[in-house]
């Protein structure tokens, strides 16, 4: 009989807790993958954060280190600083990186930290029972927005991807989902342009990824996706925020398009006469 | 000589801290004990400084100096200060060029020199507490000149050796004003 | 073999041994009064082609530590009262993940922002855990700008043995006094293998995961007795501390360290000029505490009480009084504010205790 599919390499045998529903798996599922197809599972560090993601550590099969909440992309730095020539990759849920991590994500950006981040929004706490995250909409029922996240005590939801692509360090910045197949392959081509972008160290690499929640949405999967595509790519539109003009060569091998190192708009006072 | 203390204050920029430093590398070249410790944080953002320096044949103990057998001032608010911290008998060397008035203590010795006047002759007012450095070794004989003269050259990179003949010309104009 | 002695300030010294000891990363974020340890790094750490990273937090700099640990580097960050505060949440981390790591802590006073002179305040926090969980960290207080240097060559050799992290403890003074050092031509450094850091799977079967997670009471429950087991080894092993005039049955003992212990020393000496023969344990390291040599010193008949010195209200007062077990006397000398004792306040004390005129316990 022919083998017509099998089970990834860059995944481990270890059963996902994830709800179902859930965009979690087919994310994993991306970036294992993207890893073994770049012939990198022997040789990339993963760092994984706190939330649903927590026991990403578990999954994928790559060599994996579990931080503090927030801290990600610190942890990440410390990794990559000493691994120069392998990939290095944090998998961030928004609650993480938009809100407890803010100043680490930020930094890692501005660094133009030779790492790529795999960021999951699903506009919620998901781990801890539904809570806002910086990412709810606004009017978004969550259990600590009963009403509807209100604006004037609760403020407005951050658009990460739009954020990180100001900074000079950022090289290539994507929001992406998984709701179809056409978005699926989408999302995988964009999170190996970020591993591609890394291994050319052209700069920092983020790719958004939308996500689900079915469970704390109070949805069906089938509609929490229908809601995604209503609601959060309203919000949170798709699209390349930065590098997409990057070109690189059927090696991988960087050809063209802006970079950090040559177009990032700042004074430099040792330049300057 | 045990625990002998020395505490340096001015406003910073007159070369309190470096003074200091000489001081601690002259003793070290005699295989002393020494400790050098520096005022810091937001007490030099107002503009003052010092340091205390202690040199023993013995470990040293504190390095922060409360009593001290010498102290090196360069301004009027640090002479008002640090004359509270002597030990009676204890000397004291003020910049006369800057300060006008005397301290109030009869219990310690004082050699006011003009300092700041020694240095400008010389080209440089980093030179001052450098030409008190030379009336106190040769008042207290802590350390000779010759140790002072030759810690300079180990400790200075080569590219400034050229700078210790007037260093060592400050200190023996000093070394005129020792009673 | 020896270099001649040059002078140099501990903060420059705590970098420099770093570098020597192998350590070619450094992450900080700047706080008076151990600046000074960053600035040599950003030159020095460079210059010997390691990392250094000026972190945007604390928080990140101890990540940072986290992960180059976690990929198997020796890493160091350091910092002062109010920035290891906020490095507990890394701390406890790298205690539950077991890194080894080397973080320094030059003391200043507070609580809160506190001020920036030298204490030692940080006692508690450093020796009985500081993060949350059960844990421990081996905790090293130096007393001279010698002794830093050999003792944080000797921190990185911990800390890969044991997988834990190394405090090297100091306070204002240590960090900013400058004292001759002699180098060594060649460190003591033990290349420890790493076959658990997760720095690339290089044909493993599986994959290296570096965590402090245990979602599961019994594996966590046993990852705890784990860890508690290894803290009984380093404590049977590891204990170090001076033993100062201890030899010609003392009257009195001074338990003190780092720079109270220096005061202290001083203190001895002008007691015996009088008469009053005093003797002192100084603890090097701070955990593993030296209890054993304390408990010894309550048993010789010669002795009528202990007095400890520290820069706080009272701190390691309580291991001594542990260690000691009632069996005599325990008085206290502490400062606090930034302040340091002087050798008349303790002598005093000492003499009032010889005399029998001292009461037990007290601030200051």
């Amino acid at each position: 009989m022919a083998v017509v599919f099998e089970p990834t390499k860059g995944l481990t045998d270890k059963p996902f807790h994830y709800c179902p529903g859930c965009c979690h798996g087919i994310i994993h599922r991306l970036v294992a993958e993207t890893l073994v197809e770049m012939d990198a599972l022997e040789t990339a560090v993963g760092v994984a954060s706190v939330g649903c993601t927590y026991n990403s550590y578990e999954y994928l099969a790559c060599d994996m280190v579990q931080a503090a909440h927030g801290r990600a992309p610190a942890v990440a730095t410390g990794i990559k600083r000493n691994l120069k020539d392998k990939i290095v990759f944090t998998y961030q849920g928004d609650g993480d990186l938009a809100s407890i991590g803010t100043a680490e994500i930020v930094h890692a950006a501005a660094r133009g930290e030779k790492i790529t981040v795999v960021f999951v929004n699903n506009a919620v706490y998901g781990m801890t029972s539904g809570q806002m995250a910086p990412t709810t909409l606004v009017g978004q029922v969550t259990t600590t927005s009963p009403w509807g996240r209100n604006p004037e005590t609760q403020g407005y939801p951050i658009n990460v991807s739009e954020f990180l692509s100001q900074l000079p360090g950022a090289a290539y910045v994507e929001r992406v989902c998984v709701t179809d197949f056409k978005n699926i392959n989408a999302a995988k081509k964009a999170i190996k342009k970020a591993f591609t972008v890394q291994q050319n160290n052209l700069g920092f690499s983020l790719v958004e990824v939308l996500s689900t929640c079915p469970t704390n949405w109070g949805k069906e999967p089938l509609a929490a996706m229908e809601w995604l595509k209503e609601n959060m790519q309203k919000q949170y539109p798709l699209g390349c925020y930065k590098g997409a003009d990057l070109v690189f060569d059927e090696n991988g091998k960087y050809v063209s398009g802006s970079i950090p190192a040559t177009n990032n708009n700042c004074v430099n006072v040792a330049e300057v006469k | 000589m045990i625990d002998f203390s020395i505490i340096f204050a001015g406003f910073g920029g007159q070369g309190i801290l470096s003074a200091g430093k000489m001081a601690a590398e002259a003793a070290l070249y005699e295989g002393k004990e020494v400790s050098w410790f520096p005022s810091y944080g937001p007490e030099m953002r107002g503009g003052t400084a010092n340091c205390s320096v202690v040199i023993s044949d013995e470990p040293i103990g504190s390095p922060v100096v409360n009593d001290a057998d010498v102290v090196i001032c360069l301004n009027q608010p640090s002479m008002e200060k640090f004359e509270k911290q002597l030990k009676p008998g204890a000397l004291m060397i003020l910049d006369s060029s800057l300060i006008n008035v005397r301290p109030e203590r009869t219990d310690i010795k004082v050699i006011a020199m003009p300092a700041s006047d020694i240095a400008s002759d010389l080209g440089k007012m980093l030179f001052a507490p450098i030409s008190m450095l030379g009336c106190m070794a040769t008042e207290t004989g802590c350390f000779s000149r010759d140790s002072f003269e030759k810690s300079l050259y180990e400790v200075l990179p080569e590219r400034k050796h050229k700078l210790i003949p007037t260093n060592v010309a400050a200190f023996d104009k000093g070394a005129e004003y020792a009673k | 073999m020896a270099q001649k002695r040059v002078l140099m300030k501990g903060n420059e010294v705590i970098a420099e041994a770093a570098i020597r000891a192998g350590c070619r990363n450094y992450f900080g974020y700047p706080i008076t009064p151990q600046t000074e340890v960053m600035h040599y790094m950003a030159k020095k750490m460079v210059e010997a082609g390691g990392n250094f990273v000026q972190a945007e937090s604390e928080l990140a700099a101890i990540n940072m530590v986290y992960g180059a640990a976690s990929a198997g580097f020796r890493a160091m960050t350091s910092s002062s009262s109010p920035g290891i505060s906020l490095k507990q949440e890394g701390i406890s981390y790298i205690a539950g993940a077991e890194l080894p790591a080397v973080v320094v802590n030059i003391v200043r006073a507070g609580p809160g922002l506190g001020g920036i002179q030298p204490a030692q305040g940080d006692y508690f926090q450093a020796t009985k855990g500081g993060g949350h969980g059960d844990f421990r960290n081996i905790v090293i207080a130096p007393a001279s700008v010698q002794e830093i240097y050999e003792l944080v060559v000797d921190a990185f050799n911990l800390a890969d043995k044991y997988r834990m992290m190394v405090m090297i403890m100091g306070d204002g003074t240590l960090g900013q006094m400058m004292e001759p050092v002699a180098f060594r031509d060649e460190e003591p450094i033990e290349n420890i293998a790493k076959p658990w850091a997760a720095c690339g799977r290089k044909g493993d079967d599986f994959h290296h995961t570096i965590t402090s997670i245990y979602i599961d009471p019994d594996v966590l429950e046993k990852k705890n007795i784990e860890l508690q087991e290894k803290y009984k080894i380093v404590e049977a092993n590891e204990v170090r501390y001076e033993s100062v005039c201890m030899d010609d049955d003392p009257e009195i003992v001074i338990t003190a360290f780092s720079t109270c212990s220096r005061i202290s020393r001083n203190v001895i000496r002008q007691a015996r000029d009088m008469g009053i023969k005093v003797g002192m344990i100084r603890p090097i390291t701070l955990w593993p505490f030296p209890s054993k040599p304390i408990a010894e010193a309550a048993d010789m008949p010669s002795v009528k009480g202990f007095i400890d010195v520290e820069l706080n209200a009272g701190q390691m007062i309580e291991d001594v009084r542990l260690a000691v077990n009632g069996k005599k006397p325990v008085y206290f000398h502490g400062r606090m504010g930034g302040n340091l004792p002087m050798q008349k306040e303790i002598l005093d004390k000492i003499v009032a205790i010889h005399e029998g005129t001292l009461k037990e316990g007290g601030i200051v």
